[in-house]
């Protein structure tokens, strides 16, 4: 009997935790997803896979943190924040990409590497080594649910997710240049003979990847801190989700993007922490060997996966 | 376009990339783990008092000065002292402070009448937070400005890297760095004054034995700093009766510690001991407010900076940690040898240099300058002399970093003074009870 009510104990300490982990990898992967959906909208325009992703991000958060620090209040920094991520975006297919016209892919991708080793850098001159905070959008009194705990800042988090998913779903379905977007996407040529400018959908692109970038980059910021570096390992996991989910998926995306989170959370807490990093990679060598086209991969490909 | 080949070549790419990302996170410009905390920039020893009110007499300036009258100071070939630091580069947070102040001592010890009325002079050469670079100024500085010993490095990598080339050409260093790899085993010519994590771990232990938690949870960054914590706290824990109920490790750029908290708080230890620091070390204070967790949080010297206070918030709150007393030096007690001399130099420093550096690495440099100058008081300008002179004169000398006191099978010389505990109390450091 004694046995019996201690394993019991031990299950229900274990269901506990479980919990714990199921949440803090929902928001760690919603942040993930955001960034998947970023080299998702990319790529499915231009075949590019824009490394530069995860310096989106760490725009966002560095500049809405410079202009918090300067007294903009919190809204305006935030508008302003995005806008000009967004502007940089822009201007990095216009300076970088645009100029390389006609090189091979592969090239384009490793101009996107180059980039985002220079906007690391000019982070770097501009904001210090120095680690910075946000204050969180609504206080930091953990919300208990079950016998798990967030923080309010995971609640705008998941909402941002959510928010940021249905606006793409409404562009690509209900607005002209969502549609021309999604015709590129889908025949380029075609796409050119309809009077539609690859050349401005790739701009677009590119814009549209910045801004979804930064609005992660500032609503992570409070809980994950904010410095210069912090694209890197970022981009590595968006990256990942995003091939997971098939890589020209949308829903594939996101669902690629919590699945990361969610292993990655509950390998380090009932496997061992230190191969939290390394259980991303192996989650996508799985995947690939199961289904070589990643999970959402090749059914649709006529809305190009938009 | 599509599938075969580009999994390929994405696969290839992600290799490529995570190769990258280790290697652009080993190269963060934090400084070496090994050379423990961050520049501290101490609220409460910060007396904002501008220098017109102090005649900037130390302590030891006063004995060395004494028959200065005497003799006009500049009138003689100065001693010269080199000041190796990491003025440049990753680990400038701390030669900076290190370099500020040599040169205010090098200031305030010629106003005096120099050293037994000879004045001082300070060669300043800069590693570059590098090693290969750190060998090659010790050279210049032995051979070509002929310095009769040297102060510095900053971190313990330059230290280890120019030991070699310090007990050849025979000249004494007093290292600013804190591993206890540089003193042991002892080298004849090579003393150092930080304190070693042992003295830092112990202090804890004993602080945790006293206060009766003996069931510890343990999470520590997997980096040197945090492995270096982790050995030794294994190394003290058991002779205290403590005993480790968790263990976990993040990494230094993680962004969510809560998997290892909640394994933590599983095992139901009486107090949680992070040994990392900002940002991760931020991260976990956060983590441990926001699952609720009760349990009392320790932490490492390695948060004692302005920092960790600025990051976690009112998370900050409650944590304790052991560290120099210079973050405390205006509550301490008035019977601790050390007040004065902290409270001092804290002033002094302050009135010259940016009050945000003002930091227990400087202090460092403090203590190896003042070694250096009592024994040059007693030897005079030779090299073997000197060493002679650090090494039985130094006894009982009360320094920033804690009360020194050489012998021939101890190049440290620190015991357990060199350490207090310190509180964050509402955004402030104060002694811990």
């Amino acid at each position: 009997m004694p046995a019996d009510i201690a394993f019991e104990r031990i299950y229900v300490e274990l269901y506990q935790q479980v919990l714990q982990y199921l949440m803090t990898g929902v928001t760690v992967g919603s942040i993930y997803a955001i960034i998947a959906l970023g080299f998702v909208v990319i790529y499915n325009v231009t075949g590019i896979i824009n490394f530069a992703q995860g310096e989106f991000v760490m725009l966002g958060a560095m500049i809405m943190v410079s202009l918090y620090k300067n007294q903009v209040p919190m809204v305006a920094a935030f508008v302003i924040a995005v806008l000009l991520t967004t502007i940089i975006g822009a201007a990095l297919e216009r300076l970088a990409i645009r100029p390389a016209k006609g090189a091979s892919i592969v090239t384009l991708i490793i101009i996107t590497i180059g980039a985002s080793i220079t906007i690391r850098g000019l982070g770097l001159i501009t904001w210090g080594p120095n680690t910075s905070s946000l204050p969180a959008f609504s206080g930091d009194a953990p919300l208990v649910i079950g016998t798990a705990s967030i923080v309010p800042q995971t609640l705008w988090v998941l909402v941002t997710t959510a928010i940021l998913l249905i606006a793409l779903y409404l562009f690509f379905e209900r607005t002209l240049l969502g549609k021309a977007m999604r015709a590129c996407a889908i025949n380029m040529s075609a796409a050119r003979l309809m009077g539609i400018s690859p050349s401005v959908m790739a701009m677009v692109s590119f814009a549209l990847s910045a801004s979804l970038g930064a609005v992660g980059g500032v609503v992570m910021a409070p809980t994950t801190l904010a410095t210069y570096d912090m694209g890197t390992m970022l981009a590595l996991k968006g990256f990942v989700a995003a091939i997971i989910g098939g890589m020209s998926s949308t829903p594939g995306a996101v669902a690629g993007g919590l699945l990361v989170g969610v292993l990655e959370s509950m390998g380090a807490g009932l496997i061992s922490s230190g191969y939290k990093d390394a259980i991303a990679f192996v989650v996508l060598f799985l995947v690939l060997f199961v289904r070589p086209n990643g999970i959402f991969g090749g059914r649709d490909t006529s809305k190009g996966g938009l | 376009m599509k599938q075969p080949k580009w999994l390929m070549v994405s696969l290839l790419l992600v290799l490529a990339l995570a190769a990258l990302a280790v290697g652009a996170c080993t190269a963060t410009p934090t400084p070496t783990p090994t050379t423990a905390p961050k520049p501290p920039a101490p609220a409460a020893a910060t007396p904002a008092k501008p220098a017109a009110t102090a005649p900037a007499a130390t302590t030891p300036a006063k004995s060395a000065a004494t028959p200065a009258a005497s003799k006009p100071a500049a009138s003689k070939e100065p001693y010269k002292i080199g000041g190796l630091f990491a003025i440049t580069g990753p680990a400038s947070s701390l030669g900076i402070p290190e370099r500020n102040t040599v040169q205010l001592l090098e200031e305030q010890i010629n106003q005096q009448g120099g050293i037994n009325g000879t004045p001082v002079k300070m060669v300043i050469a800069d590693t570059e937070s590098d090693e290969t670079k750190a060998v090659l100024a010790a050279k210049k500085l032995i051979d070509e400005d002929k310095v009769l010993a040297i102060v510095g490095p900053s971190q313990s990598g330059e230290s280890l890297a120019i030991a070699d080339t310090i007990e050849k050409a025979e000249i004494p260093l007093v290292s600013a760095a804190a591993s206890i790899k540089i003193v042991d085993p002892v080298k004849k010519w090579i003393f150092k004054t930080p304190q070693s994590d042992s003295l830092i771990v112990q202090a804890l232990v004993d602080y945790l034995k006293a206060k009766g938690y003996t069931k510890i949870g343990w999470l520590s960054v997997s980096n040197a700093f945090g492995d270096s914590g982790k050995v030794e706290f294994e190394k003290a824990a058991p002779g205290a009766g403590l005993t480790t109920v968790a263990k976990e490790s993040f990494g230094a750029n993680d962004t969510d510690v809560t998997a290892q908290l909640t394994r933590v708080k599983a095992a139901n230890p009486d107090a949680i001991v992070v040994w990392a620091i900002p940002p991760a070390a931020a991260i976990v204070s956060k983590n441990v407010a926001q699952l609720g967790i009760k349990q009392p949080v320790f932490q490492s010297h390695g948060i004692g900076n302005k920092q960790f206070i600025d990051l976690a918030g009112t998370a900050a709150n409650g944590v304790r940690f052991p560290v120099g007393k210079l973050l405390v030096a205006d509550s301490l007690s008035g019977s601790d040898a050390q007040k004065k001399v902290l409270q001092e130099y804290a002033k002094g420093y302050t009135a010259k240099f940016d009050a945000n550096t003002l930091s227990t690495f400087g202090g460092h440099a403090w203590d190896g300058f003042w070694i250096v100058a009592k024994a040059l008081e007693k030897s005079g300008p030779d090299r073997a002399k000197l060493r002679d002179a650090i090494e039985s004169n130094t006894k009982e000398f009360v320094g920033i970093t804690g009360v020194f006191s050489f012998s021939p099978t101890e190049h440290n010389g620190l015991d357990k003074r060199a350490v207090t505990m310190v509180e964050i109390k509402d955004g402030k450091w104060v002694n811990a009870e």
